[in-house]
């Protein structure tokens, strides 16, 4: 389950890592590990806590029990580390998350400005070329309710790029979008992909998870129930559990 | 288009045109005001009195008016015209002879146009404040700038200007050094203890911050200004006992910074969650995650309760009237206070209203504005 793939540290550590909401037990002794590279898809029914494990990894939720390796950094309370790790770690959102109040262009690089300490026009020359490569250079001028879901999603994409990010993780990047617009995102998704980049990606899309995933994780009721490469999981699901998930998920589509 | 299936339907386009395009002042009126008898009725009965208040109002104030008296014989003004109109028409003399006293009051009146230059670099700091492509960094060395001139002019005692103490300065100037020094004070102390407030991770700074807030928020401004000009210098140390205005000034900022806190407050909550959390992704730390990214937009949501407190305090500062400081409306009251004026307090407290409205409706007019325009570009 937790095999590297080229044998160097692993780019994320989960281990035994426990989390509640006051009573509620969100994560039940969670472990697992990605490799440098690794494509992980995360899915599960809604409540199953995967969106919380995926933000457990940088520490937008802190986890009580177990540990959390980040690129080689534990996350712990010290600002210091937790810092550095989303420094490296991008994050894409449900909802896009852009700020309104500023242009397409100043959500690319106000954080490689005020946190990488890149020259504007560098940061800006930077921006244009992941605008460019999620395919919307052209509204770089607009704000973000000037643009349509998806076109927003792509900027978000591209927004957590420009921070030059090891890492990225997906939180469920399509599901606010209408339909049509899913294509659009997961294209970036899979261009990204392909590029190398380390992904956890907590998404329903089953046919993202088997064109790109190395690998992909069900969750249910706060634990990990099973994990496999998507043929695997998909085609010969060991649980009743993934079973009936899958043919929900299935019927919905 | 040509060949549409039968059965196949096209809506076709209206040919009535939508009921708001039936415009113009004769269908406002039958629309809002005759609708019913009833509403014919009330605009009636309301317009007969409105016309009637307005034209009594208007002979009062301009026909019947008495515009000047002569000077009597004993070198004083002669006020028996006013005193022949009174009742009729309005006697706007008092108003030509105690003008400089209402605006200056006590300061000394050759140095009056000392007084004249601060009311004049006052207005002309907001209206550069209120522009926005001087929204940079150099704005506040134009603050610092001119508040020292207006110090430098207020006090003098530098440059062969006479010395003023503050103790008989007075007027428009009062008022508008408590309010702008107040709220120029005031906002930022509310940005800081609003987020003191929503602290997570410092418990003692959100206590110590509500404390304050509900402290302050307890007890009227009035009682706030008698604490500080009465029982705050039975605390001080002798010989260490701050001037009445500036334990005035004090005060107003406090209470004026309560009450702004709770509205930023609002404007933290109404931030949607994300907002936050995507500031943290990117790893803004806090400072610019505030400054950056959340307060830009928290304060441009409560642009409009923000002004209302605004114009709230620049009114309030009035009360200081009742722990002796001569603001603008205590110059009023004094003027009026001389026997031959006496009767005339009406006029006097027209003028003084007329200068409070001109400040209040000008900040909110121009807060209409910065809506308008910030509107335009976080349209969602």
């Amino acid at each position: 389950m937790s095999q590297s793939v080229t044998g160097e540290a692993p780019a994320i550590l989960l281990d035994k890592v426990n989390k509640w909401f006051g009573v509620l037990h969100v994560l039940r002794d969670v472990s697992m590990t990605v490799a440098q590279k690794e494509k992980v898809v995360v899915c599960g029914p809604s409540g199953s806590g995967k969106s919380t494990l995926i933000r457990c990894i940088n520490r937008l939720e802190t986890h009580q029990e177990g540990r959390i390796v980040v690129d080689g950094t534990e996350l712990t309370d010290d600002t210091r580390s937790l810092d550095t790790i989303r420094r490296e770690v991008g994050m894409v959102f449900q909802s896009f998350n852009l700020f309104p109040h500023l242009t397409i262009l100043e959500n690319c690089t106000l954080a490689p400005i005020w946190v990488r300490k890149i020259p504007k026009a560098e940061a800006e020359e930077l921006a244009m070329s992941f605008l460019t490569r999620v395919k919307i250079p052209e509204q770089a001028k607009k704000y973000p309710g000037q643009l349509s879901g998806g076109q927003q999603q792509r900027v978000a994409i591209a927004r957590a790029l420009c921070m030059r990010p090891k890492i990225m993780l997906f939180d469920e990047p399509t599901s606010a979008l209408d339909p049509e617009m899913i294509k659009e995102v997961l294209d970036t998704m899979i261009g990204l992909a392909e590029d190398g980049m380390t992904m956890v990606c907590v998404t329903h899309e089953m046919g993202f998870a088997r064109q790109v995933a190395d690998r992909v994780v069900f969750m249910d009721r706060g634990e990990i129930v099973e994990s496999g490469t998507p043929a695997e999981m998909f085609e010969n699901p060991q649980t009743d559990r993934l079973q009936l998930f899958l043919s929900q998920i299935l019927r919905g589509h | 288009m040509s060949a549409i299936a039968p059965g196949h339907h096209v809506a076709q386009p209206s040919r009535e045109p939508p009921p708001s395009l039936i415009a113009g002042p004769l269908a406002w009126m039958r629309t809002n005001l005759f609708n019913s008898w009833l509403s014919t009725a009330v605009t009636l009965a309301l317009g007969y009195l409105v016309l009637r208040m307005g034209t009594s109002f208007i002979q009062w104030a301009f026909i019947h008016a008495v515009w000047t008296v002569p000077m009597g014989a004993n070198g004083t003004l002669d006020p028996a015209a006013c005193r022949a109109a009174q009742g009729v028409g309005a006697c706007w003399a008092v108003i030509w002879d105690k003008y400089r006293f209402i605006l200056f009051g006590r300061y000394p009146y050759d140095q009056q146009w000392r007084a004249a230059i601060v009311v004049v670099l006052f207005i002309g700091l907001f209206v550069v404040s209120g522009m926005r492509r001087f929204w940079r960094k150099e704005l506040v060395l134009i603050w610092i700038g001119t508040l020292t001139v207006i110090g430098v002019l207020m006090w003098g005692g530098v440059l062969g200007l006479t010395y003023v103490g503050q103790d008989i300065w007075g007027g428009l100037p009062i008022t508008l050094i408590l309010s702008t020094f107040g709220l120029a004070v005031a906002f930022p102390l509310a940005v800081l203890v609003a987020l003191g407030r929503r602290s997570t991770t410092m418990p003692a700074v959100r206590m110590l911050c509500v404390l304050y807030i509900e402290l302050i928020r307890g007890v009227p401004l009035i009682s706030l200004l008698f604490m500080a000009s009465v029982m705050f210098p039975l605390f001080m140390p002798e010989g260490l006992n701050p001037d009445k205005l500036l334990r005035a000034q004090v005060a107003i900022i406090l209470f004026a910074g309560a009450y702004l806190a709770e509205v930023v407050r609002a404007g933290l909550q109404g931030l949607p969650k994300g907002q936050y959390e995507a500031a943290d992704a990117i790893g803004l730390g806090y400072w610019r995650k505030m400054g950056l990214v959340i307060l830009p937009q928290a304060l441009r949501l409560v642009i409009p309760p923000l002004v209302n407190t605004f114009i709230g305090f620049f009114k309030d500062t009035s009360l200081v009237l009742i722990i002796g400081i001569f603001d603008l409306l205590t110059s009023g009251k004094v003027a009026v206070a001389e026997p031959i004026w006496q009767a005339y307090s009406t006029e006097v407290y027209i003028v003084l209203a007329l200068i409070y409205f001109a400040f209040c409706f000008s900040m909110s007019r121009y807060s209409r504005g910065l809506e308008r325009e910030f509107g335009k570009s976080v349209r969602r």
